[in-house]
């Protein structure tokens, strides 16, 4: 809260509370244990991720004509594919590919769900009125749908255009929700202050109504990278997503689940490991949630959500 | 009451036009219809190219195409595919199909996450709260298409140990089916258990999980212990006076739900291998059909439609403050 500290008016309230409401914060979570849990999971999934290809002995794009539809071995730990493709490998990069994935939504969009929530909250009028309307506009269009229609036009080109089209359809009610705290932080004494000592807007709102939301938008990125990995890997099931020959969990277990019933390991572990990812990020979500405040912020996004879909 | 339910319509036709143009417009300026036929061995005349090009207006400006067809869609012509065949042929009977397949998901859904919530609330941190929470996260990690066959291999287990086969996972009925009506209802049942359930447990988690904190709050609140101090036993202070104020907070989340249900639907049908709207908007990408995509933004922005406008009466049903405005 160096952002009222160094106003110091007004903002006495603002000073004591804050370090003492962050400490709580981190304490109250770390005193769920599902929520640690989960947050040791993540972790453990990034590193296996990462260094696991590192000291394994294949590749995720080299075959081996030694061993087509293989079961699990301790040459091959997870088997093989149609083709010979080594299913650990694979599965490591579809990983590394899903967790990178979700975690660049959440932060992308809920980077941009701050800008957009506090401008309209903070310059009110038209500025408000024609980003509500977008909002509301993109909360009518099923994302699935668009990201599917657009899909052909990133074919061959990186996968960093499919994460910024995620992003682009997960920041809505995150926006509405910043937009409606910035209109009562708007009339706190502190952000009129700066107001009145000639701060730009831009500045006021990066300096003092952002940081104030900082638990919300923690929270939100976290919930947004569960939704966003599912999202992932769904339309990566379909094609739509992570294009070949790069993988995704979603891109495996769509070339597993035909034979998933006589080979289950082209199945099993991908899925598995995506519903471990999806779980463990729920779970600390839930456990942030709970930490901040025990009902209010899980009625408010409710609420929040629901009207904004209504409109 | 009249007029606050006029004015929402209103708003949700603009909106519907709006995504709908917006997808159409989308569709039109990535999809390549035309690539496909470049690529034939050998390769058509260029007459004949240019001859298709014409057909699908290729050179129209996107909005006048749009315009043309929405025009027609107003007088009950849906306009063909890119390979020529009639898009309304299709579309009845894949809308019953999609239409089938939701009615009954999202009926058991909203009713069983309805109640699995409240008993949650009523009874908290008994085993069945926990119980209902554990299933609830669970299935929400797990996407609908490692759900759909999970409830497959389920199937097979089953179908294995009766000896004989219970339930189907393709399609909707079995193809060149004969018998007598009611034998023809069996085995559509026996073909609709897995997509509905596949469909139905999402919802069921989802709405459980607000209807748990919704009727916590109420639990609270001074209402409910001042409907009991006047002598209404527990079940009937809890029934009238709770649950129908937990509600309210639903009522439009019913709307956002739809969403799930849908992106849900689309993944159900490709993998029970149902013909309905899911499937074939995704055979509508794949083939690069503008036709197709639009056709079916149209349905689900109606479907959106419909849904929040339903949400709206239900609020006004269930809020009296709304109905005065």
């Amino acid at each position: 809260m160096t952002a009222s500290t160094d106003l110091g008016t007004g903002a006495g309230e603002q000073v004591i509370d804050q370090p003492r409401r962050g400490a709580l914060v981190l304490r109250r979570l770390l005193g769920n244990r599902l929520a640690v849990v989960g947050l040791g999971v993540i972790v453990a999934l990034f590193v296996l991720a990462y260094t696991a290809p590192l000291v394994y002995h294949w590749d995720y794009e080299e075959l081996d004509y030694t061993a087509f539809l293989a079961a699990p071995s301790a040459d091959h730990w997870f088997g093989t594919t149609q083709v010979g493709g080594d299913v650990f490998a694979q599965t490591m990069r579809g990983l590394q590919k899903s967790l990178v994935i979700g975690l660049l939504v959440g932060v992308i969009s809920t980077a941009v769900a701050a800008v957009v929530g506090a401008a309209a909250g903070y310059f009110g009028g038209w500025v408000d009125r024609s980003l509500m309307w977008l909002v509301d506009l993109l909360l009518v269009l099923p994302s699935f749908l668009v990201i599917a229609i657009v899909s052909p036009t990133f074919r061959g080109q990186t996968w960093l255009v499919f994460v910024l089209l995620l992003a682009l359809f997960a920041w809505m009610i995150t926006a509405r929700i910043v937009r409606g705290m910035t209109l009562t932080l708007r009339e706190r004494e502190f952000v009129k202050a700066a107001r009145f000592m000639g701060v730009p807007p831009w500045k006021i709102i990066f300096r003092h109504i952002v940081p104030n939301m900082s638990s919300l938008l923690i929270i939100d990125a976290t919930i947004t990278v569960g939704t966003a990995i599912l999202a992932e890997t769904g339309l990566s099931f379909f094609g739509f997503g992570v294009q070949p020959p790069d993988v995704s969990l979603g891109s495996l277990i769509a070339a597993g689940v035909d034979s998933a019933q006589t080979f289950p390991w082209l199945f099993g572990f991908s899925a598995g490991f995506l519903i471990l990812a999806v779980l463990s990020v729920n779970l600390v979500g839930d456990g942030l949630r709970d930490a901040l405040d025990a009902g209010s912020v899980r009625s408010r996004r409710a609420d929040r959500r629901a009207r904004g879909s209504a409109t | 009451m009249a007029r606050f339910l006029v004015r929402r319509l209103l708003n949700y036709v603009a909106l519907c036009l709006i995504a709908t143009f917006l997808a159409f417009g989308l569709a039109s300026l990535t999809f390549n219809p035309l690539a496909a036929y470049a690529e034939r061995t050998p390769p058509p005349p260029p007459a004949a190219i240019a001859a298709k090009r014409a057909e699908l207006r290729l050179d129209d400006p996107i909005p006048a195409r749009f315009v043309g067809w929405i025009g027609d869609v107003a007088l009950g012509d849906f306009g063909t595919t890119t390979t020529g065949t009639p898009i309304g042929e299709q579309l009845f009977s894949r809308i019953g199909v999609s239409l089938r397949l939701f009615a009954l998901g999202t009926v058991i859904g909203v009713v069983v996450g309805v109640l699995v919530g409240v008993t949650g609330a009523v009874r908290q941190y008994r085993f069945t709260d926990y119980a209902s929470t554990v299933f609830s996260f669970v299935i929400l990690s797990i996407p609908v298409f490692v759900l759909a066959q999970l409830l497959k291999f389920g199937g097979l287990q089953l179908n294995a140990a009766a000896g004989t086969t219970i339930l189907y996972f393709q399609g909707e009925v079995t193809p060149s089916f004969r018998g007598s009506a009611g034998a023809e209802l069996l085995d559509r049942l026996q073909h609709l258990v897995l997509p509905t359930l596949a469909i139905a447990l999402q919802q069921i988690a989802y709405y459980s999980r607000y209807q748990r904190s919704a009727m916590l709050d109420v639990l609270g609140s001074d209402f409910l212990r001042t409907a009991q101090a006047k002598g209404l036993t527990r079940p009937r202070a809890l029934f009238k006076h709770g649950l129908r104020t937990a509600l309210i907070p639903m009522a439009t989340l019913f709307a956002f739900g739809f969403g799930l249900l849908l992106t849900g639907g689309v993944f159900t049908e490709r993998i029970f291998g149902w013909f309905g709207m899911g499937d074939w908007l995704v055979y509508g990408i794949q083939r690069q059909d503008t036709t197709i995509v639009a056709t079916v933004t149209l349905f689900v922005a109606v479907l959106v439609l419909l849904s929040g406008w339903l949400s709206d009466v239900l609020y006004a049903a269930l809020d009296p403050r709304i109905r005065i405005r």
